[in-house]
């Protein structure tokens, strides 16, 4: 593959679509349960049954406007609703109420954390407007027909729409990456892919390093993951450097990701251009956020990732990697804080939490909420470690066992008869046995050869099962040396 | 309480009698006797239990885009042919709370589209005064309803006038309440910033017994207001005869042009003589924007229109065409099929003006000149007038199939489509006859001053007495 990259610059902007977790639609009372059986979170309104009106969601305005203040976007006192018009079954009133010239929000900034670079990328957004989702049209359940599931009608969504500021795969998927956390630690959305909470379309273009004018943008859809948003970036930024390059254009239109190939290939149909007619929506008055109303909201927005960074920065002395590992998401903070809070050595705790912890939420696939060990429990583990009572082997072992029983440590411990053993003579006698079996090492190590130190505690560790105190051996094994 | 099921039996008998079904003046497209009678049982054992109701056992006929669950609501289409509504409209649970009881669905122009009665998919409603004529339009079947005498009061919608021209063309009393009034959850949707429902009566104080019952803030609509409900119609009743001492009624130029046939003028500087006679002070007043309502509401009424009719796609609820052979047909056939010719004209009229290119020229301009004739109507409240007297159309009822240009039948509309594009209240009351044909004078005030709008619309008609259908 030609890397296109030194001589054609990508440009790409992101079209983020978010819903909103409020408990009901955004225009009725219907739940937004995920997962219910079809049509099941349905009502005259949602439905679009002859002479139903919509009726906002308070909600739904203070998550937008929550976000938008999260994303440091200038306020409109007064936004429009907006009918975006089109026909498709699984639009039941023929067209989506949004917003269009007057948006809840203008003007936003986020601040990227792009992975090895300490500064911070600011990317300019566009703007920020409520809108509800539509159904789900099912085209593979019924031969030669197609369902349609209302349930996902009228939830309510935030569209977030960047400007053309990232350069490359890496920039989008910082910018995703940031996105996604900022709007899980304000608790405005699930924010998750597979779930569809949080969907993404990128628009990308191509143009020589350099020039001023962007280049044709395609749009490209059906990336289900951020790694897959990186990864078809690249693949259409190479298509279009390939067409501009034999002396092609590059023409505006809609690019499918396809995971299993890692390509992307235009739209079956060529997308008819629509005309959406939007005007504003006559059933709705317009949105009337005052200052007031932005500053209690504002009141209610719990610590944002950059804020807690710095605390957990000042409050525990955090590396750039253990912040990563232990704010990625608030729940994870949350279990950590409890940890170090408990326990006193934040970065024991931090390298408890990026180490057994991550290890053992990877194999079951699990998320923190909810995880067998409390952050009690594991500062409980982590005391008996620092005070000498456990190896860091066994209390390997022991964490494991908590994690499959739940007991509490000093339980496991009891159990499992793994208490550190510290006893001077206890010690001593595992070191004669160590010397026995390793006469050779033994010897070179007493005529002066320090190196094998390791070998010795290895063994001895070895004889007592793990119970040992290596740094007692440690010690111990000194004065045998010269 | 017998009476009370007595009642609302015999107006179903009417409203069931051939002579106003589709064989004879096709006033009522659909009655549910059975549904009436329980309706009327428990009105009757609630009254009887002492429950006070504004509307006890008072009969009603429901013009058919408000949604009622025990008779269709067809909207006098083939699209909703046979579609039975499963909630009600706001404005029928609170009619029903106070006492009143459904007994017919009365046609209309299909979506409410239209100024004669004629677009209906259910054939046309003949007036009831003359056969030959049309009683108005859209909510031709409910003023038919009255003026025959099947209920005293009706149900009708108001996009444009559709309440107060059948009204004035059937001899009756016509309200369309200020924008806001009366809560639009289940009325279908024409043109969403203009309707209201409204109310067809005997007299205004029925009238006014019957839109304050329904009036009032609606969680279910946004548009609905949050301002008091006036209790009172006692206070009509207080009215009724008194004078007009202390009032300002001003007559705008712009609704008696030099056009306006002799006798209609002669019917109304008659009413506006006995104003004067009640006391009123008559000034002359100008709307300067008047001329320019019907162009911008046929801008915004079909724009609207567009947009709410799109859920007619025969996908959830309707006849559907399945005979398609994919997506795009059956939207065209479902489409093609269920609408008639005026519904179709103004689903293409709006969705022109809409598009890409031509909205500013068109829609966002025709927002701009209705502020423009809001204004005119808030300057002239402004200046101390408490209600303007107009006739309510320029002509009477024409002959059925006499106007079949499209742009004519608009034309009707001209003195009742400014208090829909200012949001305003008004009503047409019968002021006399030419030649045997009743003539409605209109009475506008400013928003949510419908107890003016009754008062002087009350102590006309009682002064008028009989002269008012003669």
């Amino acid at each position: 593959m030609t890397d296109w990259s030194t001589k054609y610059e990508m440009v790409v902007g992101l079209e983020v679509h978010v819903q909103l977790k409020t408990r009901s639609k955004a225009f009725c009372g219907c739940s937004t349960d995920f997962g219910a059986p079809p049509n099941v979170n349905t009502c005259p309104v949602c439905l679009a049954l002859p002479g139903a009106l919509p009726a906002v969601n308070a909600e739904a305005v203070r998550l937008a406007v929550r976000a938008a203040i999260a994303l440091e976007f200038t306020i409109n006192h007064t936004s429009v609703f907006a009918r975006k018009n089109y026909f498709y079954p699984d639009l039941p009133k023929g067209y989506q109420i949004s917003q269009f010239d007057q948006p809840v929000a203008v003007h936003g900034t986020l601040h990227a954390r792009i992975p090895g670079e300490a500064k911070l990328r600011d990317i300019a957004i566009t703007r920020l407007h409520m809108e509800e989702d539509a159904g789900k049209s099912i085209h593979d359940r019924y031969p030669h027909m197609t369902a349609i599931d209302l349930n996902r009608a009228g939830v309510p969504l935030i569209e977030i729409v960047s400007e053309p500021d990232m350069r490359s795969p890496a920039e989008a998927g910082a910018y995703l990456r940031t996105l996604k956390q900022l709007l899980e630690y304000a608790e405005i959305s699930d924010v998750s892919m597979e779930e569809g909470s949080l969907r993404v379309d990128a628009n990308v273009s191509a143009r020589l390093h350099g020039a001023a004018k962007l280049g044709t943008k395609t749009e490209v859809k059906n990336v289900n993951s951020f790694s897959a948003v990186e990864k078809s970036l690249q693949a259409e930024f190479d298509r279009q450097c390939a067409l501009l390059e034999s002396g092609d254009s590059v023409e505006q239109m809609t690019m499918i990701w396809d995971a299993t190939t890692g390509t992307v290939r235009p739209a079956r149909s060529k997308e008819e251009s629509h005309d959406y007619r939007y005007f504003p929506e006559p059933d709705l008055p317009p949105l009337i956020l005052d200052e007031d109303y932005v500053t209690r909201v504002r009141k209610g927005i719990p610590e944002l990732p950059q804020q807690l960074r710095e605390r957990f920065t000042s409050e525990f002395g955090l590396s750039d990697a253990e912040l990563d590992a232990v704010t990625d998401d608030p729940q994870t903070a949350m279990y950590f804080e409890g940890v170090a809070h408990a326990h006193g050595d934040a970065k024991h705790a931090a390298k408890w939490v990026m180490g057994e912890v991550a290890a053992a939420l990877n194999e079951s696939g699990t998320k923190i909420r909810g995880f067998a060990v409390r952050a009690h429990q594991l500062a409980e583990l982590l005391d008996m470690i620092r005070d000498g009572k456990l190896s860091h082997t066994a209390a390997k072992a022991v964490f494991a066992t908590m994690l499959a029983s739940g007991k509490s440590a000093p339980v496991v411990v009891a159990e499992l008869g793994v208490t550190q053993v510290g006893d001077d003579a206890q010690l001593e006698a595992w070191i004669q046995e160590a010397f026995a079996d390793l006469p050779d090492e033994t010897a070179r190590f007493r005529a002066g050869e320090k190196k094998l130190t390791g070998v010795l505690v290895g063994a001895v560790m070895k004889k007592s099962k793990g119970r040992a105190d290596p740094k007692k051996v440690n010690a111990l094994l000194g004065k045998y040396s010269k | 309480m017998e009476n009370i099921i007595d009642n609302v039996s015999e107006a179903v008998d009417r409203a069931t009698d051939p002579k106003v079904g589709s064989g004879g003046l096709n006033i009522i497209i659909a009655t549910n006797r059975e549904a009436s009678l329980s309706a009327a049982e428990q009105v009757s054992v609630a009254y009887g239990g002492g429950d006070t109701m504004a509307l006890a056992g008072v009969p009603i006929v429901v013009k058919d885009n408000i949604a009622t669950f025990d008779m269709p609501t067809t909207c006098g289409s083939r699209i909703l042919a046979a579609y039975t509504s499963p909630y009600e409209a706001t404005a029928i649970t609170r009619l029903r709370a106070a006492g009143a009881v459904v007994v017919a669905k009365s046609n209309m122009d299909e979506f409410a589209m239209g100024s004669s009665t004629e677009t209906s998919a259910y054939g046309m409603t003949r007036n009831p005064l003359d056969p030959e004529r049309s009683p108005g339009g859209s909510s031709g079947g409910s003023a038919a309803a009255v003026a025959a005498g099947i209920t005293r009061v009706a149900l009708g919608t108001e996009t444009g006038g559709s309440v107060r021209q059948p009204a004035a063309f059937c001899g009756v009393v016509g309200v369309k309440p200020t924008y806001g009034r009366v809560s639009r959850f289940g009325l279908v949707a024409f043109g969403s910033s203009l309707d209201q429902i409204g109310v067809f009566a005997r007299t205004v104080r029925e009238a006014a017994a019957v839109t304050y019952a329904m009036a009032g803030a609606d969680q279910y609509d946004s548009t609905s207001a949050d301002v008091p409900v006036p209790v009172a119609p006692a206070e009509i009743e207080a009215h009724r005869g008194k004078t007009l001492n202390g009032v300002t009624i001003g007559i705008p130029s712009e609704y008696f042009p030099e056009s306006l046939d002799a006798p209609m003028r002669a019917r109304c500087d008659a009413a506006i003589e006995a104003l004067r006679g009640l006391g009123a002070k008559i000034v002359d007043v100008s709307l300067p924007h008047t001329s320019l309502a019907v162009p911008v509401y046929y801008v915004i009424a079909p724009a609207e229109a567009s947009s709410n009719l799109a859920r007619f796609d025969g996908v959830r609820y309707g006849p559907r065409a399945a005979d398609s052979i994919d997506l795009r047909e059956m939207y065209e056939n479902t489409r093609t099929r269920g609408f008639g010719d005026e519904v179709k004209r103004r689903i293409l009229i709006g969705t022109y003006v809409l598009s890409h290119g031509y909205y500013d020229a068109y829609y966002r301009k025709a927002q701009a000149v209705r502020a423009l004739i809001s204004r005119d109507f808030d300057k002239v409240f402004a200046s101390g007038v408490d209600a303007l007297f107009t006739p309510t159309t320029p002509t009477p009822a024409f002959k059925l199939g006499a106007v079949t240009d499209p742009y004519e039948m608009y034309m009707s509309d001209i003195f009742t489509a400014t208090a829909n594009l200012a949001g305003v209240p008004a009503i047409s009351i019968p002021i006399g006859r030419v030649e045997g044909l009743p003539v409605g004078g209109q009475f506008i005030t400013s928003h949510f001053d419908e107890p003016r709008m009754f008062q002087v619309a009350a102590a006309l008609e009682a002064t008028l007495g009989d002269e008012a259908h003669s």
